[in-house]
Parts: structure tokens; C-alpha cells; sequence
């Protein structure tokens, strides 16, 4: 049996799975129904603005959506390993699904910090 | 009146005869005290002899009547008629299983990986006797106890789709049973077991599908002993990783 690189994979697997658990249903609910509806004063646009300008909310942002791509990719691989068994296909399937999420994480590096 | 009944569809595999699995039909007594080994036993004993199964105690400790029925693993002796009423009730061996005959699976493969996880107390050094028993507080007990309730029934193993997708995937009573020494305070076996498990037919493959827990019938939990497992697993290996030990 071959050691396994997993470990790597699913630490940020699973800080992505934890961390969009906790914060992105909060945030969508907050900032896509609760407030366009009017149901909480949410902040002004020039607040908001002021916020995300802050460089510690642009790293949480920027490791929110980094880990939110790495759990994608983990699990999107295991889907099409066992859900479309394409197990044959193992390493253009990694190559895809964790560059797939390099490639985002490199874009929300590039637009954030 | 005439006694109401419910007809069993029970898979048969003679390899004497060369044929093909095939359903036989039954219809037996629909009894609101019978479970579906009761009417198996009734087949048995008065209506097809030849019909095969495992089964010893009735009363969901031993683990050997497990058996898929409607598609699902469960307990045949926990699994009442009247659950399924009007029926037909679909009786078939344990999935992922080679089947011997009928309903009798040959388990080799599973009890191979139990050994494989070395489910039992290690010791670097054995303790004399004179220096008595070990200490085991209540909260050190309730960490594994839950993982010390499995029968071996092999429910979790049909239930799993990785393990019938991957037959090298060491499986979810095995993991589970691995966490049971693992967090069992007087045990010293956590590496060993580690170095064994820590690949891609250990804990690794599995998804967390979580249906191995939903098919336990004695509420184990194979899937969150796995991923505790898991945890362990990344924390050592960041560990190593970053200590420069090598992988």
C-alpha cells in the first residue's frame, strides 16, 4: 500500500468544509434576503466598502474563498472517481479539480491582497 | 378464517447446479411476533429444506443474520414482518460479499482486515502482574465505548459504497474498531496502527457517504470514528511534515 497525500489535501478539504459551513449561509442570508428585503439595516455601501478595504477582512475573505475551492475540489474529485467511475482517469481528475482550485485561489489572491 | 401470510422472495444460489442466482418465492405466516429470520426458519423447517442462511442468536448480539432485504442491510432477526406488510419481502445475501450459497456470504476478506488493525490492546512493554490492573477512569471509557458496541455483522460493509466500489478499502467495522484501541487510554498501538491506515486503503478512502452509520444497528458510528481517524491522520502528518521525519 502507498503512502497517501491525502492528509494535505483533506486538512484543506475539511477547513473549507468547516469554515463555509460556519460563515457563507450567514453571509448570504444576511446580504442576499435579510437586507434587500429590508428585514436588518445593513450597513452602508461606504461602511461595507471600508470593510473589505481593511487588510485582515481581505485575508479572511481571501481564505474563506481559497477554502471554499479546496473543499470543491476534493469532493468533486471523489465524484467523479466513484459517483461517474472514472477512477482510470486518477491524475488529469487531481490535476483538474486541486488546479482548478490553485487557479481560483490565485485569482482571489490577485483581486483581494 | 384463513391465516394471513406474506410472501418472502428469497435469493437462491446453488453452485451444485450451475444456475444463475434466481428468486424462489415463499408465503408464510404474517405474524405480528415474527421477524424475517423467524420466517426463514419457517421455510426451513417446513416448506425448503434446502434453503441456507446464517443465524445463532435471535436477539441482535452474534452479528451472523445479516442480510439484505428490500436493498437494505440490515438484521433479519430485528427486521419484523409487519414492517414490511403486504410485501413481497426481497431477501437477499449481504451485498459486496462473494456468495457461497443462498444467503451464506464468505467473509474472509472482512475478518482479514479486522486482524489487519490489530484489534487489541498493545503494549510497547507488558505490565507485571504484580503491579495490578490498569486504571481506566469513566471519561476514559466513554471516548471509545460507543466503538466497543460493533458485532461484526458486516451491515456497514454492504451499506458502504467505496468498499464495493474498492474491495481494498480496509472498511468501516475495521476503522471504527482501530479508533476503539486507539483511544483506549492503556493502549499504545496509535503509530503501528497509523503507519497501517494512513493510506489509500485506509482511512483515506473513504468519502464520509455516512451510510455505514445509517446500517449499524448497534448506533457505532463507523463514519464518525472514521473521521476522527482522519483528523489524527492529518495532524501527523503535518506533524512530520513539518518536523522533516519523512513521510
Amino acid at each position: 500500500m502507498k503512502k497517501s497525500n491525502d492528509a494535505f489535501w483533506w486538512t484543506l478539504f475539511g477547513g473549507g468544509g468547516a469554515l463555509t459551513a460556519m460563515f457563507v449561509p450567514a453571509l448570504l442570508f444576511l446580504f442576499t434576503i435579510a437586507t434587500p428585503l429590508g428585514w436588518v439595516e445593513g450597513p452602508s455601501y461606504a461602511n461595507i466598502a471600508w470593510l473589505l478595504m481593511h487588510p485582515l477582512t481581505r485575508i479572511v475573505a481571501f481564505g474563506l474563498i481559497s477554502l471554499s475551492f479546496f473543499h470543491w475540489a476534493h469532493r468533486f474529485r471523489f465524484t467523479l472517481y466513484d459517483g461517474l467511475q472514472l477512477k482510470h482517469l486518477f491524475e488529469l481528475i487531481a490535476v483538474i479539480c486541486y488546479g482548478g482550485a490553485i487557479a481560483g485561489s490565485l485569482v482571489a489572491a490577485y483581486v483581494l491582497l | 378464517m384463513a391465516e394471513e401470510t406474506i410472501t418472502i422472495e428469497v435469493l437462491r444460489y446453488l453452485p451444485e447446479n450451475g444456475a444463475e442466482p434466481e428468486f424462489q418465492s415463499y408465503d408464510v405466516p404474517l405474524r405480528s411476533d415474527w421477524v424475517v429470520l423467524d420466517a426463514l426458519n419457517h421455510i426451513k423447517d417446513h416448506i425448503d429444506g434446502t434453503l441456507s442462511y446464517r443465524w445463532s442468536c435471535r436477539m441482535g448480539v452474534c452479528g451472523s443474520c445479516g442480510m439484505m432485504i428490500n436493498g437494505e442491510p440490515v438484521l433479519t432477526c430485528a427486521a419484523f414482518l409487519t414492517k414490511y406488510a403486504p410485501g413481497p419481502i426481497r431477501v437477499e445475501p449481504l451485498a459486496h460479499f462473494p456468495v457461497v450459497r443462498d444467503l451464506v456470504t464468505e467473509v474472509t476478506d472482512f475478518v482479514d482486515k479486522l486482524k489487519h488493525v490489530k484489534p487489541w490492546v498493545v503494549r510497547e512493554e507488558d505490565k507485571p502482574l504484580e503491579e495490578g490492573e490498569f486504571k481506566q477512569t469513566p471519561a476514559e471509557l466513554s471516548d471509545f465505548k460507543s466503538y466497543t458496541m460493533c458485532i461484526n455483522c458486516m451491515l456497514c460493509y454492504s451499506a458502504c459504497p467505496v468498499y464495493g466500489l474498492e474491495p481494498g478499502f480496509a472498511g468501516p467495522a475495521a476503522l471504527a474498531l482501530a479508533q476503539r484501541y486507539n483511544l483506549d487510554n492503556r493502549d499504545e498501538g496509535n503509530d503501528e496502527r497509523m503507519a497501517r491506515l494512513s493510506n489509500d486503503e485506509g482511512i483515506w478512502s473513504c468519502t464520509m457517504v455516512g451510510e455505514c452509520s445509517e446500517a449499524c444497528p448497534k448506533d457505532v458510528d463507523p463514519a464518525g470514528a472514521i473521521q476522527r481517524y482522519k483528523l489524527a491522520g492529518a495532524a501527523e502528518w503535518w506533524k512530520s511534515f513539518i518536523t522533516r521525519k519523512g513521510k
